[in-house]
Formats: structure tokens, sequence, C-alpha cells
């Protein structure tokens, strides 16, 4: 009992000094705005924004309200957080891998890659995409097409927007090809287990996902059409794109500087996963007939994971972070938007601050609890 | 009678603590004031660089009208116009700089808003130039109004001002759709202007102009007639404290009074000996104009003295460097424009 109340008192203690500084700083603020006639309140988030935005996922113009400025801010956020994400974990994973490989050119270029992108600090990298590169590229009527449909110039990248019909029945059978995809898994795990026969699992996967979507356009009626951006002159020497789908610049330039940047670490951390498995492991898999797809597969990645993982999640939650440098090209993240036009025009500086960092805090705390459930599904279970 | 004797000293003591406690307050009236005077400098926020506004050169010198008012009120209140600290703050940056107390002072080309008036904890003290929004276009676009626009039009801007809501109300209005592209930093902004980025460039019409400077080619460019709406720009200070808001808004006054009398930094001196009583009361050497704020007499001498009139001001930063060469809106109310200010008396 007096062991426990010893342990229980200290933390007390500390609960109370964090509630009392907590309350002091919140007090003396309230007191600091009273004394300037400044209010505090969250009502403005109903109020019109009266400002539009460049690029938005959801539909919104000034007449929506700040609350709805904030989600436009987040979703852009998380777009870039997602998309970065994924670029940075590919290329990442091929540097971390050509870092070990036998070739000395394609091991020299990874090692060069990884230590020029990492030194050089974010920000300049993400002007440098923006204004040098962006520079370098053509004006809307000296574009060239690739491939006749896709159209890279200073307004952004314009390519073919899809066009669907019965868009829903072509949804639902994607869902239908991932559940039987999961169902024959399952099965090929047991069929292997109980009778050691194997499934060629990974081209039946592949075969119903394209065959059941494909279905659905010969029976199912759905079709696909393409609406083609066309180059649309509005004064002498300005045009625009009309049909089609505008990729903003700003975008680009924030993905590939924020995706090239955390690839450098990522790669990092997948040589330093692979290498940290001793060759004794490579050795004994080979030596009872497994192919060296089935050793990586099998025996050096599952526990390569394990070191990989957690270092990575840093990474995620770095580049999400820094996904705030957005304001300095004109990306309407959640900074530009939020914490910076709508800041300006109510004044609401601490209620918005505040609201940004809860913000930013839980989506980097979703990305922990994700990762650390990922982490602890591929752990070491002792049986 | 013991008892009222003692009655009687309470009381007197008790209107003795009252008179003491009131000469406090009103000694103290201006806290702002007494910290200035005491820290010997006026804390000043500018822009980060806006020629004939506030923009600092190589050696860090602040020149521009904007950096003239904080001049003027360093003049009035501690004897120097060179006693100030500029801070460079960007547009998002500047009320909470004010209200916070980092500095005094906000004379960074800030237009004056009702909203801006009433709910952010600010005062607004003066115009010390009117404006307007505009757009600046490529000269062989061929857009010569901006009834040319048309739907899909991309334009240039800075976060977190006037000019966001503006452009909504204006394209709005004009039914056309438009691809707003906000900056932090006016730097940003020329810069994806001038790579193309944009079609048009819109802010106010002094800084279209101040910045058409920046580009690589400045006569390729060209601000556009319409002016889309009224940007009157003028020094800010923090609510509360009014006789320091005072402070500020009559230095400005002073100086666009002292033109309108013609008394300049170069004759003041003798215009004290003037017939005019007006003028001899801008130059302290009638009345107690000073006294009022818990200054000396010479004070506007010294505003007029040390950083000169109005006109002179705008010749020097303005029309001297290129930037507005006419004065338009801001010529004195005397002579064709809409400068008129409260007598100094």
């Amino acid at each position: 009992m007096n062991f426990k109340l010893n342990k229980i008192i200290p933390q007390l203690a500390t609960l109370l000094a964090v509630i009392l500084v907590f309350g002091f700083l919140t007090y003396n603020a309230q007191v600091n705005m009273d004394n300037r006639g400044i209010e505090f309140g969250f009502g403005f988030l109903t109020q019109e924004s009266s400002f539009d935005v460049q690029f938005s996922l959801i539909d919104y113009d000034g007449s929506h309200s700040y609350a709805r400025a904030y989600l436009v801010g987040l979703l852009n956020t998380l777009l870039v957080a997602f998309i970065g994400i994924i670029l940075s974990t590919i290329l990442g994973v091929i540097v971390g891998i050509a870092r070990l490989s036998p070739n000395y050119l394609i091991e020299r270029t990874a090692a060069w890659y990884v230590e020029f992108f990492r030194n050089i600090p974010l920000l300049l990298q993400i002007f440098f995409w923006y204004f040098a590169a962006l520079r370098a590229l053509p004006l809307p009527q000296d574009t060239e097409p690739m491939f006749g449909v896709f159209f890279l110039t200073i307004k952004g990248l314009f390519v073919p927007r899809f066009v669907w019909e019965n868009l829903d029945i072509f949804f639902y059978s994607i869902i239908a090809a991932i559940i039987s995809i999961v169902l024959i898994r399952n099965y090929a795990r047991k069929l292997q287990e109980n009778e050691g026969k194997q499934l060629p699992v990974f081209y039946i996967s592949i075969g119903l996902f394209i065959i059941l979507p494909l279905l659905t356009f010969l029976v199912g009626g759905v079709s696909l059409n393409f609406s083609i951006p066309e180059l649309e002159q509005m004064s002498n020497t300005s045009f625009k794109y009309k049909g089609g789908l505008g990729i903003p610049p700003e975008l680009i330039a924030l993905t590939l500087a924020l995706g090239l940047y955390t690839a450098t670490f990522i790669a990092e951390c997948v040589r330093a996963g692979i290498q940290g498995i001793s060759k004794g492991q490579k050795e004994a898999a080979a030596s009872i007939g497994l192919t060296p797809n089935q050793i990586l597969k099998l025996v050096i990645m599952p526990q390569a994971l394990r070191i990989i993982i957690p270092p990575t999640t840093n990474q995620y939650l770095n580049l999400t972070k820094n996904s705030s440098l957005a304001a300095a090209i004109a990306y309407p993240d959640l900074v530009l938007i939020f914490a910076g036009t709508a800041l300006m025009q109510t004044g609401r500086a601490i209620e918005i601050v505040s609201i940004t960092m809860l913000t930013y805090l839980s989506i980097s705390l979703s990305i922990s609890v994700l990762m650390n459930w990922y982490n602890k599904k591929i752990a070491i279970k002792e049986k | 009678m013991f008892k009222l004797i003692k009655q009687l000293t309470s009381f007197v003591a008790m209107v003795a603590v009252l008179f003491a406690f009131s000469t406090e307050a009103m000694a103290k009236k201006s806290k702002t004031l007494k910290n200035t005077q005491k820290k010997g400098f006026v804390r000043c926020g500018v822009s980060q660089g806006l020629p004939g506004f506030s923009n600092a050169d190589a050696a860090g010198n602040w020149t521009g009208v904007d950096v003239d008012v904080c001049r003027a009120v360093a003049a009035a209140v501690l004897g120097d116009a060179n006693k100030v600290k500029f801070t460079p703050l960007s547009a998002k940056e500047r009320f909470t700089a004010l209200t916070s107390g980092e500095i005094d002072i906000l004379s960074r080309n800030t237009t004056w808003t009702l909203s801006r008036d009433a709910d952010i904890g600010l005062t607004f003290v003066g115009v010390n130039f009117y404006d307007g929004q505009g757009f600046m276009v490529r000269k062989n676009s061929g857009y010569s109004s901006v009834n040319d626009f048309k739907d899909g039009i991309s334009a240039c801007t800075n976060l977190g001002t006037t000019t966001e809501l503006n452009m909504r109300d204006f394209f709005n209005s004009k039914g056309i759709s438009y691809e707003p592209v906000t900056f932090e930093k006016a730097d940003e902004v020329v810069a994806a202007y001038d790579a193309g980025r944009c079609d048009t460039y819109t802010t106010d019409k002094s800084g279209l102009a101040a910045q058409r400077i920046k580009l690589s080619s400045p006569d390729d460019h060209v601000v556009l007639p319409e002016t889309i709406s009224k940007e009157p720009l003028g020094p800010v200070v923090r609510q509360g404290d009014s006789v320091w808001e005072d402070i500020v808004r009559w230095s400005l006054n002073v100086m666009i009074e002292a033109e309108e009398y013609g008394v300049n930094s170069a004759n003041a001196d003798s215009m004290k000996t003037s017939d005019n009583p007006a003028v001899k009361r801008l130059v302290g050497a009638e009345g107690e104009l000073g006294a009022a704020f818990g200054l000396d007499n010479e004070w506007s001498l010294r505003i007029i003295k040390q950083v000169g009139n109005y006109g002179e001001s705008y010749k020097r930063n303005i029309a001297d460097t290129g930037i507005l060469p006419d004065r338009g809106p801001n010529e004195l109310w005397t002579k064709g424009g809409i400068l008129y200010v409260p007598p100094a008396r």
C-alpha cells in the first residue's frame, strides 16, 4: 500500500504542476487579451470566409464558412502528405536497396543522391523545384503535348480527366475483387499449412483484380471517356486549358521536394534494416533450398522490417510536418489557408494557431498509431 | 467631539489618497509614451521592403512615407527623428506584433477597414496614403482594361491582405472564374508573376508601381487604369492608449498641415515670426499645443525640421524615385486632392 502511494504522489505532484502552469498561462493570456480589447471565441468559424482558394478537393468558394476553409486546408495538407509518403517510400526503398548493390555504379549513384539531397535545407529545395524548375517550363501556348494528351506547362500539369458512367458498379466490382482476394489468400494459407500445397496466389489476385472490373465494362454498362485538355486563348498572350484536370505546379513542386528529401532518410533506414540481418540467416535459408526471391520475401524482409519501421515512422511524421512549408510557394495547405489568410481576416491568432497545432498533433498521432499497429503486427511473436 | 475630529481626519486622508491616485493616473495616462521615453527609441513596424513606403537600403537605413510617420513621432517625443527601431513584418504578422506589444506603431501600408478597426484591438489614427487596388499585366497580353479579363484567368497576390477579399468581390461581380495564387512574401509574388505563372498581378496600385521596378523588364508590364477598391493606408496603434493614439495622429496631421501652410524643413525656424497665427502654432511660437500630450511646445517644429512636411516626404520617397510622380488623390484639398486634416489648434 505504502509502496503504491510512494509511486503515485510524485506523479500527482507533476500533474498538478502541469495544470497550474497551463492555468497560469491561460489566465495570463486572458487578462492580457482583456486589457487589449481582444475577444476570445470560436464563433468566427461559422462566418462567411469571403476569400477564394486556388485549389480545393471539396466544393469551396468565399461564400462558405471559415470552418469549411479549414477543411479545405486540412484535405490539401493530407493530400500532400499522402502523395509525399508514397513517393518517398517507393524511392527510399529502391535507393536503400541500391546502396547495397554489388554494382559499383548503382551503389555510388544512390550514395551521391542520398548525400546530396539530405544535406540541403528543405525550404531551399522547395524554392528550387518551384522557381528554378518552374521557370524552365514552357508557357501554355509553347507546350508540346506528351503522348498527345499530357501538357506540362508553367501553369501546371494538365491531364485527361476520367468521365465515368455507372461509376458505382465499377466501384462495387473492385470491392468484390478485394474481398475475394482476401478469401483466396486465407484459403491458400490453410491449404499450405494442412496439405503443403502451394497456390499461385499472386497471379490469381492480379487476375481477379483485372478481370472483375473489366467484366463491368462488358456487361455492367460501365463506360469511361476522357476529357482531354484543350488550349484556349484568353488574349494575345494569355492562354488556359479547357477540360481535363489541372494539377497546380505548386502541388507538383511541393510533393517532389518533400518526396526527394524524405526518401534519402528512408533509404538509410532501409539500408540499416537490411544490413542489420546477419549473413547467417541468408546462408541458412539458402541451405534449405529457398530461392533468392523466397529468401528476401520470407527470411530477410520480415526481420528487416522490424528494424526499418520505427525510424521510418519518424520520417513520415517529419514529412507531414514539413508540408507546412507550402505557404512559401503558394500551395493552399492548412497553414496558408487557415493559419494564414483566415487568421489575417479574423485576427483570431490564439484560436486559429491552437486549432492548427492540435490538427498537426492529431495527424501525427494518427500516423504514429497506424505505424505502431503495423510494427506490432510484424514484431516477433513469442509462442 | 473627538469622534468628529477622527472622522474629519479620515475623510481628509481619503481625499488625499484619492487625489494622489488621480494625479498618479494622469501622469500614467500614456504608458506607451512613458515606455518609449524610457527606452529612448520608438518601436515601429514596417514592411519587408516596399519602395517608396518602407524600404531599407544596403546599409540598413529605412526610407519611405510610412517610415517618415514613425520618424515624425520619434522627433516629437524623443527629439530625434533617427531614434526609431524598425521591425520588418509580413502582412500576416503585423497585427499580432502590434497587439502583443512588440511594436508601438504599425506603419506598414495597412488598409483601414471597419473590421480591423473594431475587431482586433487596433486603432487606426489616420490616412497617409490614399490607394486603390489595381491589376498589372504584360503589355503584349492585349488586356487594356479589366473588362477584357476572361474565365480562368490566374491572379498572383499576397497572403493576408484586403487584396484577397477585393479580388473575390471584383471577379464575382463580373461573373468571371479565376485562379488565386497567394504567396506569403511579396518577392515570391513578383518572381512567380515574372516567370509567367500568372496572367495578372493584383495589389494596391502604389504597390504595383513599386514592385514593377523589381521585374526583369519593367517596361514590358503595365498597370491597368481601373481601380477596384478603396485602400486608405495609414498608421495603426494598439487600442487603449488614447494619448499615444493622439500623438501619432497629430504627428501625421502636422506634416500635412505644414505643407498646407507652406512650412517646410528649410523655412520652419524663420516661420516663428510669421504673421499667421496658424503657422506660429505649427512651429510652436504660439499656444501650448504640446502640453495636451505631455510634450514640450516645439514637438511639431522638430517634426517639420527633421522629417519635413508631407509634400517633402512624398517627393523624396515616391515622386523622385519614379514610383508615382503624379500625386493624384494624395494632393492637398486646396490643390484638387483629398488630403484634408483637422486644424492643429
